[in-house]
This record gives C-alpha cells, sequence and structure tokens, in this order.
C-alpha cells in the first residue's frame, strides 16, 4: 500500500447534467400523456430498444432503479414494504420488486403525486422475479403484458440456434406490440436504438476502464449515479450522448490526475447491489483513505466488454466501430440479442465460477487492495454464490470482508455493524483513519 | 512503561493495566446504561489495585462496542484485532481465536504476531452469542451461572434448529411444554450456539492451535459443545473475558 500522498480532486463537471438527465426521464415518464405518448414498465436489462421503434413518444420506467430510488427514501420505503407485505407477500423475495409493488399499491409516485400507471408491462426474464414481478404489476393494473426469456446460457456457449431461440421471441414482441399499442412498428427507429443502446454501453464499460488509474477518477458512490441511465434508458441518443460527455471529462481527470478521493491509498471493490439507503457506508471508507472503484455490479450490469488484444478487459467493439451496416429489423434483433447476452451480468447466473473469474480479473486489473462484499438478501439473482467468490478472491490473494444487508429493506441492515466491520477490515490492512 | 486497555464490552467493562508486559492490575465493572462511567469505574477500580493514578499511564487503548465512550482512552483498536492479539500473547501457537462475548460471536485467523487475516461475526442475529444463553436462562429459569453445569449433566441431545434466538426460545417453551428434562434443553442450547459458531470457524478456516475467549468461555457446558462439534481441544485462558483488555493494553504499548 503506498504512502498517503494528497491528490488534487475536483467535482464532476457533468453531475449537474446527470441529475437534470435522471429527473427529466422520470417526468417524462409521468407527463406521457399529456402529450399523448404511451408510459411502458419494465425491468432495467429489458430491451427498451424494442419498444423505441413504436416511436419517439414511448418512454419507460425501469422497475429496478425506480425501486432503488424508492429505497434511497427510508421513510418511503418502508410504506411501500409495508404496504407489500399488508397484501401478504414475504419479506425474503426480492426487496426492488416489494418496493415497487408497495408504491403501486399505494399509489404513490417517489418523485411526487399519483403512481403513474403504464400502458403495458415488457420485461425479460433471467433471475426467478423478473417474469413473476411484471405478472402481478399487470394483473393487478389490468394492462397488457409480454415477457420474453434470455436464460440460453453462458455467452461462451451461445450458438445459433440459442441466439435463434431469442430472436424469434424479439419477432414476436414487436407484432405484440404493434397490436396491443395500435401503432406501426418503425424499423428505422429500432435500428438507431440499437446503435444508441451499443454505444451507450460500451461508452459505460470505456468509462470503467479509466477507473483502471491511481488515483481514481471515480468512486463506485458516484458510480451509482451515473450507471443508472444505462438501466434507465440505454438505447437513448441522449443517454450515449452524455456517457460520450462523460467519458471526455473522466478521461480529462485521468490525465491531470484528478482523483474522486484526493487521500486514495487503497482500493477496494464491492459486490452486487449497495444498501441503497446506506451509501454513507462508502463516504465512511473514505476516512482511511480506501475508496470502492466499482464492481463487476458497476461495471458489468449494463457495460458490455471483451477481451481486447493485450489480455486486458475494454469496450466491446460496437457494430458501428466495426463498419457493420444494419439494414433489416431481423439484422437489428440478432445484434441487439447477441450484444446483450455478451452482458457480465448475466453470465454468472450459471456458475459462479464464471464470477469469481471476472471479479479476480477486475482485482488484478484495477489494482485492487482489497474487497468488500454485501451479502444481499434482497436479491437472490446476483447475490448466489457470493460465498463460493468470497472463497475464490480470498484465494487468489485478495483480503475480503463481507457484511449482511439488503439493498431495498433497510430493516435488515445495520449501520453501526457494517462500519465495526469495516474498522476490523481496515485494521487488518493496517489502515488507520486519517482524521478522528 | 505503564499502559492500560478497557474493553467496553456489550454487558462488561473490563480494564487491564500492563507495566512492562507484565498484568499488574485488572477490573470489571457492568456496564449498564451509562457506559461512560462504566468506563470510568472500571479504570478506576484497575488504578487503586496496582496503586496508580491516571497520570501513571502513559497510553490507553480502548476496544469493544462501547470503545468511543472511553474518552480518557488515547486510540481503539477493534474488537476483532485486540482478541487476536490478547489471545496470541497468552498463546503463541494459536491461530484460530474464537471469541463469543455478551454481544457477538467471531471467529478470527490470526499469524504468529496476533495480526487478523481474516475473521467473520455473527451478522444480525443472537443465536450466536452469550445474550442467547441469557435470554434461554430466564426461560428456562436457571440461574445463568448454573448453565454450564446443568447441561453437563445431560445424557441426551436434543435438536434445537431455530436460526434465530427468537424462535430457538419458541423451541424451547415447547420443549418445555414437553416435558424435555431441563438439562437436555441447556445443552441443546449450547450445541445450537456452538453450531453456529463452528460454522463461522470453519468459514474463516481452522488453523491449529484454536484459542476460545470471552466471557462465554467460562460456561463449561458451551465449552463442551464447542470441543464436540469442532472435534478438537481449544486453548481457554484462565480469564477468558479479559483477553479484549490485554489486546488493547498490548495495542497500546506498541501504540504509545
Amino acid at each position: 500500500m503506498s504512502e498517503v500522498k494528497k491528490y488534487k480532486t475536483e467535482p464532476l463537471k457533468t453531475w449537474q447534467k446527470a441529475k437534470e438527465l435522471r429527473q427529466k426521464y422520470y417526468r417524462d415518464y409521468a407527463t406521457a400523456h399529456e402529450r399523448g405518448g404511451l408510459r411502458w414498465s419494465g425491468g432495467a436489462w429489458c430491451f427498451d430498444a424494442i419498444p423505441a421503434g413504436l416511436g419517439d413518444d414511448v418512454y419507460p420506467i425501469t422497475g429496478e432503479p425506480y425501486a432503488a430510488s424508492c429505497a434511497f427514501n427510508r421513510s418511503f420505503s418502508t410504506e411501500c414494504l409495508e404496504a407489500a407485505e399488508k397484501k401478504g407477500w414475504a419479506r425474503d423475495l426480492c426487496s426492488y420488486m416489494r418496493n415497487y409493488w408497495g408504491s403501486m399499491y399505494l399509489n404513490k409516485f417517489a418523485f411526487g403525486g399519483e403512481y403513474p400507471k403504464a400502458d403495458f408491462a415488457f420485461q425479460n426474464h433471467i433471475c426467478c422475479s423478473h417474469a413473476k414481478w411484471y405478472q402481478h404489476v399487470a394483473e393487478y393494473e389490468k394492462i397488457p403484458y409480454f415477457c420474453f426469456d434470455v436464460a440460453v446460457g453462458p455467452y461462451s456457449e451461445v450458438d445459433e440456434n440459442r441466439l435463434s431461440y431469442l430472436v424469434n421471441q424479439l419477432h414476436e414482441a414487436i407484432e405484440w406490440l404493434e397490436k396491443t399499442t395500435g401503432r406501426k412498428y418503425d424499423d428505422e427507429k429500432l435500428i438507431q436504438a440499437v446503435y444508441n443502446e451499443c454505444r451507450s454501453t460500451a461508452m459505460w464499460a470505456e468509462i470503467c476502464c479509466l477507473n483502471r488509474s491511481v488515483p481514481a477518477p471515480l468512486d463506485e458512490k458516484t458510480m451509482y449515479s451515473l450507471y443508472v441511465f444505462g438501466t434507465l434508458q440505454k438505447a437513448s441518443r441522449e443517454v450515449a450522448d452524455f456517457y460520450e460527455e462523460l467519458r471526455d471529462e473522466v478521461k480529462y481527470r485521468v490525465e491531470n490526475q484528478i482523483a474522486a478521493v484526493a487521500t486514495e491509498r487503497c482500493r477496494l471493490m464491492s459486490d452486487t447491489q449497495p444498501p441503497w439507503g446506506f451509501l454513507k457506508v462508502f463516504r465512511y471508507l473514505e476516512k482511511f483513505g480506501a475508496l470502492s472503484v466499482g464492481s463487476l455490479y458497476s461495471f458489468g450490469l449494463i457495460g458490455i466488454w471483451e477481451d481486447k488484444p493485450d489480455g486486458s478487459w475494454g469496450p466491446r467493439t460496437t457494430p458501428q466501430e466495426q463498419g457493420v451496416k444494419i439494414e433489416t429489423r431481423d439484422q437489428a434483433l440478432r445484434i441487439l440479442a447477441d450484444w446483450n447476452l455478451s452482458k457480465p451480468e448475466w453470465q454468472h447466473f450459471y456458475d459462479p465460477q464464471l464470477k469469481s473469474d471476472m471479479m479476480i480479473r477486475i482485482a488484478k486489473e484495477w489494482k485492487l487492495d482489497g474487497v468488500m462484499l454485501h451479502y444481499n438478501r434482497g436479491c437472490e439473482g446476483l447475490s448466489l454464490g457470493i460465498a463460493e467468490n468470497r472463497l475464490a478472491l480470498q484465494e487468489a490473494g485478495f483480503p475480503v470482508m463481507v457484511f449482511e444487508g439488503n439493498m431495498g429493506d433497510e430493516r435488515e441492515f445495520d449501520l453501526t455493524r457494517t462500519m465495526s466491520r469495516i474498522d476490523a477490515f481496515m485494521e487488518t490492512m493496517e489502515l488507520k483513519q486519517l482524521e478522528r | 512503561m505503564i499502559t492500560a486497555g478497557i474493553d467496553c464490552g456489550a454487558k462488561n467493562t473490563k480494564v487491564v493495566i500492563r507495566k512492562d508486559g507484565e498484568v499488574i492490575a485488572k477490573s470489571l465493572v457492568l456496564s449498564g446504561f451509562d457506559q461512560k462511567a462504566a468506563a470510568e469505574e472500571a479504570l478506576e477500580m484497575a488504578l487503586k489495585e496496582a496503586n496508580l493514578s491516571k497520570k501513571d499511564i502513559e497510553h490507553v487503548t480502548a476496544t469493544g462496542v462501547g470503545m468511543k465512550q472511553a474518552s480518557f482512552a488515547n486510540d481503539t483498536i477493534t474488537e476483532v484485532g485486540s482478541a487476536a492479539k490478547g489471545t496470541v500473547f497468552l498463546f503463541p501457537s494459536a491461530r484460530t481465536v474464537i471469541d463469543v462475548g455478551a454481544e457477538e460471536g467471531r471467529a478470527i485467523r490470526a499469524d504468529g504476531t496476533g495480526k487478523v487475516i481474516d475473521f467473520a461475526i455473527n451478522e444480525k442475529c443472537a443465536a450466536g452469542s452469550g445474550a442467547f444463553t441469557e435470554a434461554m436462562a430466564r426461560a428456562l429459569e436457571v440461574p445463568l451461572e448454573k448453565m454450564g453445569e446443568l447441561s453437563l449433566k445431560s445424557q441426551n441431545a436434543v435438536p434445537m434448529n431455530a436460526q434465530c434466538a427468537i424462535f430457538a426460545e419458541s423451541e424451547v417453551v415447547s420443549l418445555i411444554h414437553a416435558k424435555t428434562p431441563k438439562e437436555d434443553i441447556v445443552r441443546a442450547v449450547h450445541d445450537a450456539i456452538a453450531s453456529r459458531i463452528t460454522s463461522m470457524v470453519r468459514r474463516v478456516g481452522i488453523e491449529r492451535e484454536v484459542a476460545l475467549v470471552g466471557g462465554v468461555a467460562r460456561n463449561v457446558g458451551f465449552v463442551k459443545s464447542m470441543k464436540e462439534d469442532l472435534e478438537l481441544e481449544m486453548l481457554i485462558p484462565e480469564d477468558p473475558e479479559f483477553v479484549g483488555a490485554l489486546g488493547a493494553a498490548i495495542a497500546a504499548a506498541e501504540n504509545r
């Protein structure tokens, strides 16, 4: 571990724009009907490029980031969770789903006013909650629902048959959308959305790569507010353009040694969704000169990656960079399906070893000193196998601390004890608080 | 050189004073609600025993859940760090430390210098700590200090499967109603704690020698259950509840 050194630091210039973009996203959704537009609801991993073909006035609300916003507001979240429990749902179900459902039952929108009911639900399925989440939404709100299955196995095993299985469902989805909304589908808009998605998700991976620098230009708490756009509307031009602007700023920070944390001396990564109501744990790390520079979660939830010729992990080369011209609906859907199936965070649904390999790779390439794993009771999908990841990381020589919690249910998180765990972990790495 | 370590635990506050590497005084008071007062009282008691005054102490290091209440301390060390230091000082061959106190159970792997390599702590659950034994003693109407001896009389292992102290209490009530002998129920309580602690120990990896410290190590019934569960002998110090304070006192000498 290096000597304590003070790097220069400054706030992100694009921060304000990020805030405005996020507010606009939720406002656009809530007010879509006023402009004669459509609203749809689905998961953050759903292919928003597909409904984009219905027109420029079709606005999504993605469930997980919306639920994370609910969870960030702890009193509102408790109201939502209790409303879900009142309906008889068990507390060990996905806490995003329970927050979302609670908000729907209460008819309260986290950003003010009544809950803006969607015109249709559009979802894909890979974890145990995805399909059921929106099946219930559709039944409760009495709206049409389409769900497609993306669980075709790890990307290394994807062949023509598996790809076609997904692509055929996407063709069916477009027919369903036309029939459900009564709108004519525009393939040109789909093609543009696919280009946008490839650009935004590869761009996010490029931004994450810049965090290999010492000092890190971004800390993970800040990254949570930035990666979110890829979970909101990755196929929009606005998001792709924003990421390009952000990439330029982060690049500037790297070139000028502008640190996220001035006293950086210990680089960590976390894992899975954080306890959203308690992001202060990340600020607490800074007292020791430690920071989380990212995680497989924040890098790979929306970022699309590939192996680079030098052996490193980097942004996947986009079709446009390869000079591929998309000309037909089928070609667009094939590219979209293939692109998404290579998503890092989808790989470990099939084997925790795949996740361990990626985590170890991050730990080495991002020059980490340790790892902080969140045993997240709120998400079975991303937490399954995490104990095995811990063993693999330790075997690879990285100190690991674990803490229990829940991304969206504050009642399952103990802040004081988590701080004590961090104290003990820092002590094992011979780090003392820089300020008292 | 005179240094002191104070362990502000959930139930008891302990102080150890060392002079030139030797322990010269110890004190223990109930932590109660006013932990700050308890810390002052414990220090005063130890100083009195050592025939010293506060100004004679070169450096004080605090540990324990209430460590911030020891406002006279020069610095702090975590419970994990102090348990490892204290144990390896007492037993230089110890590499795995099991520390079971009133509030928490901890499994720690340490090196020969007392430096922590890995640790696990029971999370939001009292079922791996002394608080659980206390609650069960109340439910069984058995004085806490008699729990250990009573369980040694048991001839039957009764499974207690609940993973939570609250559900375990309801299991105890069911066993009482089923006329299960008290000694068997007490043994079941100790077996249940031991099983939770053992699972934590396995998580950090068992490396010999294994030492058991913390106040619950005074409970002979729990010690028996732990030995059976781990299938090995454990090193247990004479005053297991003082190991954290001792570790803090050692840290005080290092940090002065």
